[in-house]
């Protein structure tokens, strides 16, 4: 269990710029131009130069590649950010600007767009079926739809340009005959072949396989008329060395924005869900994303069958996170006042070596963990319990005893260190008058310690509970959420908890559904948002004391 | 509060950030193709996902390619369970490989998904076991390049055991009980069983995942329930009870416990054989005898080479797969590296190890894997149903129907 112990604040990048050019005198006129710069050259300003000259060139170097591929968000961005990143570092009004602008932009990448493009996804359809542009499913109905006439030859194939156009030279019966996208195949007498492949045409070049590699999407998309008669069908290649007749299945009409059958003539039109569709309801794949509204946020709650389950596992969630939070937090207070008493000796060796479960891994502790308890040969039932067969995992009930058993030993270390550190924060002279008054041990704890205690581990406690809330690695390795449930569409299990049930709707139950798993973890960010906003003002009344 | 919402956030959008995280920080990388197609020198530059026990193989023979055309092929190993998965992701995004191998059970979600391009062999097309090519076809169009077989067959101990006799699964269990070892008849589980595995006893009840037309291509009618299928979760539940099966025995601890001479049966694929015979064991590999009477048909899977439908380099790509990887040679290659039947008849011919062999007995009776899109929503429930059979945690029959329907009903939704 990694604790939420990394703080989010400003970034110490651009060391040096910190600390204004004579801050000591206090001058209050921000001094003009470049010539301020160029008296207080120091150490620190070069730093700063160096930095901001790399994080310009990372800046260009993204804005460049952008460009190339034509992506012009991103580009919008990395202009947007790099004039803020500039103007910050130079300006010498910016000085807050100077720190908050690294962790503000980490922000917007990390967390904000993250964010929005789970919204946005939660509101479509992407998964599977559904997993690009109409344009994309367009252009794949085409080519899957193509298909090759039956019976017809194979043809060597030489890829040859006329002027600027493109074009296909074939041997057919001994015979060269060229042709382009324009101009169906005719016959060239002319042309040179040896050993079975055209060398020269007249009025054209024969394109080396360097050239070929040069132009591949233009010669795999263009099609040849093998005749004036369309019905013939037209040739295309894939190699560049070989072409086949192809006669097209389904043909797309622009202007109706319809797929068409050629043989029967039965109309796919493109429907509201994201597929082209014919009159009687059959369905061409692939589909394309679209938009779905809220059917994705009530996908849980109008199957009858996940009924039951998805209650079971929301209150599950509750309870392991409640759980954990209070067996962790008890056992860490319980040793934390043990081992804060002077009377125990090796208090230090003690401590170093509780803190041990906190330092490993959690993704490995609970892998390792769900070895031991394995039911035939885990170390637990093997060597502890002298191969008695306890199905520690395969339990439903035991599951989530392990579970959270398993969460207390990798968690109760963090509480031990801030309980700790709590403790010692306490005035002992409080203490000391409260034994003078007649109070005893008990009380002392109850009136004393433990509400002192809350006023600074209260709020800790409840960001681990948000974290608990969400606790996917321990679940995934340990029980990997089972054993499952019996008879529920997705498969899910007794020990998931809403995270892991999300993963296991997206990933695992089959076709993966993104736009349900991305609504569902909104829902879990509403929840665990309103159980922290709710928790933090409840704390806010602890420290009225 | 500011922190803690932060915190969530983050848990909640690494999702986003898995589905999607090539979106907005490869931009870079993006452009390099991009680069080198302008550029022009001769040679363009694929990217092919294998996995690791096949990466060893394929090495050698993209070596050769190279040094026949100049193109460079980029091998890239990804586990074997995410090629498929990874590849319906990345690919709409642009970023995806030019080329995969993989079993061919994928073949339909991809198509579904529009990310495979067809493949057209021409008169290459009859050098290959008939069943290997109609593996790598889906709806009448042909998407990729068969590699090599595959398939479970039992495989024997003859140090613990030299002979079978059973025409049976209960005799084989019974006679396998008498050497006297730890276990009996090994068959590789894990929390969520694996069906793969226990299919040639599902089929010897004559309960097939899916209804097979008359052509052999799979249909989406389901066929394993009713009594056949309540016969055979019957019977694991009788097989999980005499602790033949045990779901807390997985691939990793089944091949360990013969390795170590613990069980004089195992139920295996050929890919664990090498390890069995450079461990220095004495093996046969044998047809499975069937449980419910009919034949025990093990799964037969294709492996193949598919080319990704917005590769940006389609005759090149082209050129290596369905012009290279067809040609006897580098299916030889194939073969001699990696210790798997070709699927190349010509390269086929030539194999002569007892071992490969008595996996082609063994799968001469076996059933393709279905490649339809609808076995994606199969494996979850099938898997997870099995185990809770197996471990006894639900009844049998009421737990094979629930599964069934559950099945249909996704079969349904999708």
């Amino acid at each position: 269990m990694t604790h939420p112990t990394a703080v989010e604040g400003p970034t110490t990048a651009g060391s040096g710029n910190g600390s204004p050019p004579e801050d000591s005198s206090g001058t209050r006129r921000p001094r003009r131009g470049w010539a301020s710069h160029a008296r207080d050259v120091r150490p620190g300003f070069l730093v700063k130069l160096a930095l901001v000259a790399l994080a310009n060139a990372v800046g260009l170097y993204g804005i460049l590649a952008a460009w190339a591929v034509q992506s012009w968000g991103i580009l919008a961005f990395l202009v947007l950010a790099l004039v803020a990143v500039d103007w910050a570092y130079f300006s010498r009004r910016a000085l807050a600007a100077k720190y908050l602008v690294p962790g503000l932009i980490f922000l917007f990448v990390y967390q904000i767009f993250a964010m929005g493009y789970t919204a946005y996804v939660a509101f479509t359809n992407y998964g599977d079926g559904h997993n690009s542009t109409k344009d994309d499913a367009i252009a794949q109905i085409s080519e899957q739809n193509e298909r090759r006439v039956e019976g017809s030859a194979s043809y060597p194939l030489t890829v040859v340009t006329q002027g600027d156009e493109l074009g296909f030279a074939i041997v057919d019966d001994g015979q060269v005959r060229v042709g382009s996208a324009e101009q169906p195949f005719e016959a060239e007498p002319d042309a040179v072949v040896e050993n079975g492949s055209i060398t020269s045409i007249p009025d054209g070049d024969v394109l080396s396989f360097v050239d070929v590699a040069g132009r591949q999407s233009e010669i795999t998309q263009l099609r040849v008329p093998l005749s004036d008669d369309p019905e013939s069908g037209s040739i295309r290649t894939q190699d560049g060395s070989t072409g086949f007749v192809y006669q097209p299945a389904l043909a797309y009409d622009e202007d109706s924005d319809t797929f068409v059958d050629t043989e029967t003539g039965t109309v796919y039109s493109p429907s509201g869900g994201g597929n082209f569709v014919s009159a009687d309801g059959q369905e061409l794949t692939p589909g394309w994303r679209v938009g779905v509204g809220f059917s994705n946020f009530s996908a849980m709650f109008t199957d009858s069958r996940m009924a039951g389950p998805f209650a079971s596992i929301f209150g599950w969630t509750f309870v392991f996170a409640a759980l954990s939070v209070l067996t962790t937090f008890a056992l860490g207070l319980f040793l934390a006042i043990t081992f804060n008493d002077e009377r125990v000796r090796g208090r230090k060796i003690y401590r170093s070596l509780l803190i041990l479960p906190y330092a490993f891994p959690g993704f490995l502790s609970a892998l390792v963990w769900s070895g031991m308890l394995n039911e035939r040969f885990g170390f637990v039932n093997e060597v502890l319990l002298g191969g008695a067969s306890v199905p520690w995992l395969t339990d439903p009930t035991l599951a989530k005893v392990s579970v959270i058993l398993v969460n207390l030993w990798l968690g109760f270390p963090y509480m031990f260190l801030i309980t700790t550190g709590a403790l010692q924060a306490i005035p002992s002279d409080m203490m000391e008058a409260a034994k003078i008054d007649g109070a005893g041990r008990w009380r002392m704890f109850r009136s004393l310690t433990l509400p002192m205690l809350m006023v600074s581990v209260a709020p800790l406690l409840i960001a681990s509970f948000a974290f608990n809330f969400n606790n996917f690695s321990l679940i995934f390795m340990l029980t990997g959420g089972g054993p499952n449930f019996v008879g529920t569409p997705y498969v899910v299990g007794h020990t998931d908890i809403l995270i892991s049930m999300v993963y296991s709707v997206a990933f695992e139950s089959g076709s993966k559904q993104y736009g349900v798993a991305s609504a569902l973890s909104i829902l879990i960010f509403i929840m665990v948002g309103l159980i922290s906003w709710i928790g933090f003002r409840r704390t806010r009344k602890l420290e009225e004391l | 509060m500011r922190r803690s919402i932060i915190l969530a956030g983050a848990t909640v959008t690494a999702l986003a950030l898995t589905a999607c995280g090539s979106g907005s920080s490869d931009s870079a990388e993006s452009a390099a193709p991009e680069a080198t197609e302008s550029a022009a020198t001769a040679e363009g530059t694929l990217t092919m996902w294998v996995d690791d026990t096949r990466i060893g193989e394929m090495q050698p023979v993209v070596d050769a390619f190279t040094e026949k055309t100049g193109v460079e092929v980029d091998l890239v190993q990804k586990a074997s369970g995410d090629i498929g998965p990874d590849f319906v992701a990345q690919v709409p995004t642009g970023e995806g490989p030019d080329i995969i191998t993989s079993a061919h059970d994928g073949l339909g979600e991809w198509v579904n998904n529009g990310v495979v391009a067809p493949i057209e062999l021409g008169d290459k097309a009859d050098g290959f076991a008939p069943a290997a090519m109609a593996a790598m076809a889906y709806d009448g169009q042909t998407y990729g390049v068969p590699l090599s077989i595959e398939n479970i067959a039992l495989v024997r101990n003859n140090d613990l055991l030299d002979e079978t006799s059973a025409t049976t699964f209960d005799e084989l269990v019974e006679q396998a009980k008498g050497a006297g070892t730890e276990f009996s008849v090994l068959i590789q589980q894990g929390e969520e069983s694996d069906p793969y595995h226990l299919y040639p006893l599902q089929t010897s009840f004559g309960a097939p995942v899916f209804a097979q037309a008359d052509d052999g291509s799979y249909t989406s009618d389901i066929e394993m329930g009713g009594d056949a299928g309540h016969a055979f979760s019957e019977y694991l539940a009788k097989l999980g009870d005499e602790d033949v099966l045990d779901i807390s025995i997985d691939g990793e601890k089944a091949k360990q416990a013969f390795l170590d001479g613990d069980a004089p049966y195992i139920l295996t694929g050929p890919w664990n054989t090498t390890a069995f015979t450079e461990a220095g064991m004495d093996i046969s590999v044998l047809p499975i005898p069937s449980a419910g009477g009919e034949p025990s048909q093990p799964f037969v899977g294709v492996q193949g080479v598919f080319i990704s439908a917005k590769s940006e380099n389609p005759v090149l790509a082209n050129e290596f797969v369905a012009n290279y990887l067809t040609t006897e040679e580098a299916q030889d290659v194939l073969y001699t590296e990696g210790g798997r039947t070709p699927a190349l008849t010509a390269s086929a011919a030539k194999v002569d190890d007892p071992i490969l062999t008595g996996f082609n007995d063994a799968g001469m009776e076996g059933a393709p894997m279905p490649a339809i899109p609808e076995m994606s929503s199969v494996w979850g429930f099938w898997g997870t149903t099995e185990a809770q059979v197996v471990d006894g945690q639900a009844d049998a029959d009421t737990a094979w129907d629930q599964m069934v329907d559950n099945i249909q009903g996704a079969i349904d939704a999708g």
